[in-house]
């Protein structure tokens, strides 16, 4: 096995192993923080992919900005109050239609003949595409910090919105 | 497929660029989590061997060692206010993606980007100096 090898199935190791923690401790606070290394497992994947831009905006928008709403608004619903997650009353129900499903996945992803040569695939490194971005696609650029002040401006309006009617 | 097919040729395959210089940053990694849980693992086989006593105590188990004593649970309903700083997070979080690439990519463009930079960083200011001015970064 090459370091590589060893790398990916760690990496892989921990975000399944993650990943079912999301589902299966109670606590939700804690299943919050499964997800993020579940996150964080995957930005490992695109590194070993040399995508390391991808890589970049799964740590910043999932591991950051999604992890913090989510964990913000856990904070502030006050989780106490909620019922400890737990497998239902209809818990043979969702075995068997997740049984069926895994059954059903495996001999779809077995007996198909999955291509030997998918092409090649081209490595596209942050400085290339800084240079892209700033040559040739300017004004998409400009506009996404248009599209991010509505979001600032949309946030602070429906906050002291809310703030006058309590 | 496409991925898995080049996951496949990365493993067969050394000398990959991104990962020679990735695999530095694993072992800088490697090193970061045994560092802190080394002592951690030898304590507790320490305790295995019966070189290191138990003794517990109420004081000695305390999450701070000095200052207030904590009080209750740690998990309680946080004032809504926060969620406005979680959202002008996000924000500029998005926006550091913006300029990860920038930063760069700056060596070849110099003059240029520094401009459009400046411009994409203005327009979020302005929303800034919205939340500003309208007291919305206050404490209510």
């Amino acid at each position: 096995m090459t370091v590589a090898e060893v790398v990916f199935y760690l990496l892989a190791l921990l975000s399944v192993i993650a990943a079912v923690g999301v589902v299966t401790v109670p606590n939700v606070v804690h299943a919050a923080l499964f997800l993020i290394l579940s996150l964080l497992g995957v930005a490992g994947f695109y590194i070993l992919l040399s995508s390391e831009f991808l890589a970049l905006v799964q740590v910043l928008i999932y591991g950051g900005a999604v992890a913090t709403i989510i964990l913000f608004g856990l904070m502030l619903t006050g989780g106490r109050d909620l019922p400890a997650v737990g497998p239902g009353a209809q818990w043979p129900l969702a075995l068997l239609v997740s049984g069926a499903l895994v059954v059903l996945l495996l001999t779809a992803v077995l007996n198909t003949t999955w291509p030997r040569d998918a092409g090649e695939m081209t490595l596209i490194s942050i400085n290339t595409l800084g240079s892209v971005l700033f040559r040739e696609w300017l004004l998409p650029f400009e506009l996404a910090s248009l599209v991010l002040l509505v979001a600032l401006i949309g946030a602070v309006v429906i906050s002291s919105q809310e703030e006058r009617e309590s | 497929m496409l991925y898995l097919r080049r996951l496949r040729d990365i493993i067969h395959n050394r000398g990959d660029p991104v990962l020679d210089e990735f695999g530095r940053i694993g072992i800088l990694l490697l090193f970061a989590l045994l560092f802190p849980s080394l002592p951690l693992m030898i304590s507790y086989l320490f305790r295995l061997l019966r070189i290191r006593p138990e003794a517990p105590d109420p004081v000695k188990m305390d999450t701070y060692e000095c200052g207030v004593e904590t009080e209750g649970d740690s998990w309680v309903q946080f004032n809504f206010r926060y969620y406005l700083v979680a959202l002008i997070f996000v924000v500029f979080d998005v926006e550091v993606v913006f300029l990860y690439s920038w930063a760069v990519a700056f060596p070849d463009l110099l003059l240029v980007a520094y401009i459009e930079a400046l411009t994409f960083i203005g327009i979020l200011a302005i929303g800034y100096i919205y939340a500003w001015r309208k007291k919305a970064l206050e404490w209510r």
